[in-house]
């Protein structure tokens, strides 16, 4: 009877709510048991070819055939080991990270921060020590998107963190070039960033230096993004109480000091899901590189659904590519929610 | 170590007893970098230009532009300038935008309010809802809407037939256009409505007040909205002829004339805008409904105003202002976002000028900046307009 | 005269947690009852089952002859009958102390503008603050807004008052105009069910006094009896505690 009782409460409360009950009932019907259907139950996994695929749901040979290539790009095959190489050093550092001495903590967190990532792009790039070279036009696919993204959530962090001090600072100077900064990045679209970094950006350097189109796109990005970080910790910065700031200088700090020991550590801990939120946001936009011509794991998609053995695939690449997405995604917000946590507990 | 630690402090200390020059130093090092920075594109800028033998300069504006556009609001072909192919790309991305702004806040609202809803599968539909459509790229959702289910739209000898005149296919839907006689006395009779609901509305209203007898608004300005243009039409002779779109196939090639077409393009990018930019408002809903005290709600209820009446009248004008500040920045995002079309070939700003048009003419530069510029205009103006309306909300309070 | 509010047997709870436990309480008309108790007694949950702001699982409550539960124009009805007066004030901070009072008045009682705004004044005379009509609960002191709070519940003309801890949430200076307010009310006549910890209130105003702790009444008696002779052993420790 309580149960009887319960699921009248809950659904049938008022004639609207019947309605919502019922036609959402319906519309879970129409939609998910077809939906099983064709990502699992009709769907072919073993196969070579597209004529493997005759069950009628989905085709996933069609990712499994391509999936090197969606993770690498163009990367040449016997290259490949290279990035696996890489990734692989970056996982198992993130692993033995938990399990640290503190006092090494540091040491691992700066060398992950600043010489690995430049390594991993020398190693990736070859052309010295034996290793082959391998032009950046080449690289797509996974690969592609999270070198963007480490490369440049490194970057925008502290740069967004000196827009943000620079925005609040007393000097003029400073404080105009930082908020015109960050408005003029902020107004545009990255589009039309990219656009700049690929077209208008060359223009700019003296004629005959090439600076890659990687590069290039990786700078562009980067402050693009930093500008929205500016925004995220310059929120922080205002919650912080003057108290803080007042307190820090009258046992005798100067402004570097008390913002770096004091003000900081507090700001950011305050903004945590703005910053992950910014991470997230520049995790979705590296699709956008492909104006410029790079073949992220979206573009990789967009090129494999027009080979001419694979065509008609789209929505199984573009159901697999948006899988890989909410899968970092959501990993991404439940690190920063974690990280929330442990630092809500050390308070 | 201790050598640069020894002359930093000593810099230090020269900073702290001359704060003149703490002041600025700073600033005048961040402006000869400014400067330098500058100069040095320039200098690059010009010697490359030339060398490639390209002028510099907004004449190129004048110049016929030579390409056709897929689809334009105004009359466009290949005759007319590239000031004009601009303004067409203007006018394509303002209709996108102002379409996906009204259908995101609709739908915000909407899934925000659900969200709260005690009904679990409502609630967890606006959850599923929102918890997907914001973790996938945009891109990538303009591509599904584009490839996937527009091309699941037959070609156009077998359109899907909708109503008897409005055909659905591959190319586009097609719409009756619109042909008038008469248009005038109509538009006129429109205003001429719009005027007597306003006058109606405020009547109404104050006879509520003067008396308490409570007309029915709605129902009365809905009959006025059908009966007076009705009148004017019949009383003036405006006459609406319909051009309906027609099969015509020219060397195998099917197409429908006569009527009006909006492309897939405009409509995957619409729709896409839309739901994506929705789940972002909808949480801003949701925040600011929550933000609401439960005491207001409790107060409310006590002197016994309806639960309707509750959300009208104590939680949504509160709720507003914790809506408008971050909602405005979706709208900015939004208009941002649809220079995205380029991706589906959507003839936008983007698309139109910053693509083709520099293309053509190889002005980089220029063309780069107007359209920078043309993005930073619409921001300001999207952002004015709203500051505007977060005052009106806000003043009436203190 | 029967009584205008009635509790049988009244039970409540919060998921695992038992905060009404078999209530009988009953109020007659024009009579003044003080509740009190220590915190988590369940005496404000008491008076908000009353209109209806939370719901008994168990008992049947009679508010003027209508009995409380899940049926709306039941709810409706008894609220208009029933106002209330919060701890936390909350006044309507987006209107001005007028708007506030006149509010449910046009829209639940369909006055017009006019009828609403004499009373209103009338109300917020008794009160004192009519010279604050205009302004915004955001420019008003504590204790100007917990008065604008009665004369905006009196505004309904409801038959009984309800008050939970009404002066808790203001500075002790600002007590003193509130509980005037009060007893002038008492005297006019008003069923009033008041939870409160200040006793001298109780000493002068109330009929009866209703000890509450964790979800009984533990002792309920006319309001001599009450100080004087407190029968049960915690109705004893709590008075020494706050007297």
């Amino acid at each position: 009877m309580n149960v009887l009782n319960f699921i009248r409460k809950k659904f049938f409360s008022s004639p609207i709510d019947a309605f919502l009950t019922l036609s959402i009932g319906y519309l879970i019907y129409l939609t998910i048991p077809p939906l099983i259907n064709w990502t699992l139950i009709d769907a072919t996994f073993s196969g070579n070819t597209k004529k493997d695929c005759v069950a009628g749901g989905a085709c996933w040979v069609f990712v499994k055939m391509w999936f090197n290539r969606f993770l690498y790009g163009l990367y040449p095959n016997e290259e490949i080991w290279r990035i696996n190489l890489a990734f692989s050093i970056l996982i198992i550092s993130i692993v033995v990270y938990r399990f640290l001495n503190p006092k090494f903590k540091r040491y691992l967190f700066i060398f992950l921060v600043l010489p690995f990532p430049i390594l991993s792009l020398m190693i990736f790039s070859g052309g010295f020590l034996g290793l082959a070279p391998v032009d950046t036009r080449e690289w797509g696919g996974l690969f592609l998107t999270l070198v963007i993204s480490i490369f440049a959530i490194i970057f925008c962090f502290p740069l967004g963190i000196l827009l943000a001090m620079g925005r609040r600072s007393n000097l003029p100077v400073i404080k105009y070039f930082s908020i015109g900064f960050i408005e003029f990045w902020r107004g545009v679209p990255l589009i039309t960033v990219l656009f700049m970094a690929g077209v208008m950006f060359p223009l700019l350097l003296p004629s005959g230096t090439n600076l890659d189109k990687l590069v290039r796109v990786i700078i562009a990005i980067t402050l693009f993004e930093a500008a929205y970080m500016a925004e995220v910790i310059r929120g922080g910065l205002q919650a912080v109480g003057r108290g803080q700031y007042d307190a820090s200088k009258a046992i005798g700090m100067g402004y570097w000091k008390s913002h770096i020991f004091i003000v900081l550590p507090q700001a950011l801990k305050l903004v945590i899901p703005g910053i992950a939120n910014t991470f997230i946001a520049l995790f979705k936009d590296t699709p956008l590189v492909f104006v410029v011509g790079l073949l992220e794991i979206l573009g990789m998609v967009n090129l494999a659904k027009t080979n001419p053995y694979w065509l008609g695939m789209a929505t199984e690449g573009y159901v697999f590519v948006a899988f890989v997405y909410w899968i970092f995604c959501f990993a991404m917000s439940r690190y920063s929610l974690s990280i929330e946590e442990k630092l809500k507990t050390t308070n | 170590m201790s050598f640069l630690q020894n002359k930093i402090e000593k810099i230090d200390q020269y900073l702290s007893d001359h704060p003149k020059v703490k002041f600025i130093l700073p600033q005048a090092l961040l402006l000869v970098f400014i400067f330098s920075i500058i100069g040095y594109f320039s200098f690059n800028a010009s010697s490359n230009l030339s060398a490639r033998g390209i002028d510099t300069g907004f004449g190129f504006l004048k110049n016929k532009a030579s390409f056709d556009i897929q689809f334009s609001m105004i009359e466009f072909d290949s005759s007319m300038s590239y000031a004009r192919a601009y303004l067409v790309g203007l006018l394509n991305t303002i209709l996108v935008s102002a379409i996906g702004i009204l259908f995101a806040t609709l739908l915000g609202f909407f899934f925000g309010i659900l969200r709260l809803s005690s009904n679990p599968l409502a609630s967890g539909l606006a959850t599923v809802y929102i918890e997907t459509l914001r973790n996938i790229s945009l891109l990538l959702q303009i591509f599904f809407w584009y490839f996937t289910v527009l091309r699941l739209l037959p070609s156009a000898e077998n359109s899907i037939v909708l109503f008897d005149f409005v055909y659905a296919n591959i190319k586009g839907i097609y719409i009756p256009k619109f042909v008038w006689t008469n248009l005038n006395y109509f538009l006129y009779g429109l205003i001429f409505t719009f005027i007597c609901i306003y006058f109606f509305n405020k009547y109404a209203n104050n006879l509520r007040e003067r008396t308490g007898k409570q007309l029915p608004k709605f129902s009365i300005s809905l009959g006025l909205l059908i009966l007076i243009p009705f009148l004017i039409i019949n009383i003036f002779g405006v006459g609406l002829e319909f051009s309906y779109p027609k099969l015509d196939i020219q060397m195998g090639i099917a197409n429908y004339i006569g009527g009006v077409s909006i492309i897939p393009e405009l409509i995957a990018l619409a729709f896409a805008l839309s739901l994506y930019t929705s789940t972002f408002i909808a949480e801003n809903v949701r925040a600011g409904i929550l933000g609401i005290d439960k005491g207001q709600k409790e107060a409310a209820a006590s002197i016994g105003l309806t639960n309707t009446q509750v959300l009208r009248l104590i939680v949504i004008p509160q709720a507003l202002r914790i809506i408008i500040p971050p909602t405005t920045n979706q709208y900015l995002n939004l208009t941002k976002n649809s220079s995205l079309a380029a991706a589906i070939a959507y003839p936008d700003i983007v698309l139109v000028f910053a693509g083709t048009a520099l293309m053509q003419t190889g002005r980089a530069i220029e063309i780069v900046t107007i359209t920078m510029l043309t993005y930073l205009s619409l921001s300001i103006c999207i952002s004015m307009f709203m500051n505007w309306y977060n005052n009106k909300v806000t003043l009436t309070e203190r | 005269m029967g009584n205008i509010i009635q509790l049988n047997s009244v039970n409540k709870w919060f998921g695992d947690f038992h905060v009404l436990k078999d209530i009988n309480f009953e109020v007659s008309e024009k009579e003044k009852v003080v509740i009190c108790g220590p915190s988590g007694s369940g005496k404000s949950t008491l008076i908000r089952c009353i209109n209806r702001l939370e719901e008994h699982q168990k008992g049947e409550i009679i508010v003027d002859g209508m009995a409380l539960d899940e049926n709306t124009k039941n709810i409706s009805a008894i609220r208009s009958e029933v106002g209330m007066v919060f701890q936390q004030f909350n006044l309507f901070p987006h209107l001005s102390i007028l708007e506030n009072c006149t509010l449910a008045q046009i829209w639940v009682k369909k006055k017009t503008k006019k009828e609403s705004e004499t009373l209103a004044m009338d109300y917020l005379k008794k009160v004192q603050i009519e010279d604050q009509a205009l302004k915004f609960p955001g420019q008003l002191s504590g204790g100007q807004q917990q008065r604008a709070a009665i004369a905006r519940a009196l505004c309904m003309e409801p038959k009984i008052m309800l008050f939970d801890e009404p002066t808790s949430a203001l500075d002790p200076e600002m007590i003193k105009e509130v509980l005037d307010v009060m007893v002038d009310l008492a005297k006019g006549g008003m069923t009033m069910c008041v939870v409160t910890h200040e006793m001298g209130f109780a000493k002068e105003v109330a009929d009866r006094v209703v000890f509450m702790d964790e979800g009984n009444i533990v002792e309920a008696k006319k309001t001599n009896d009450f100080f004087q002779n407190p029968e049960n052993e915690r109705t004893k420790l709590f008075l020494s505690q706050i007297l």
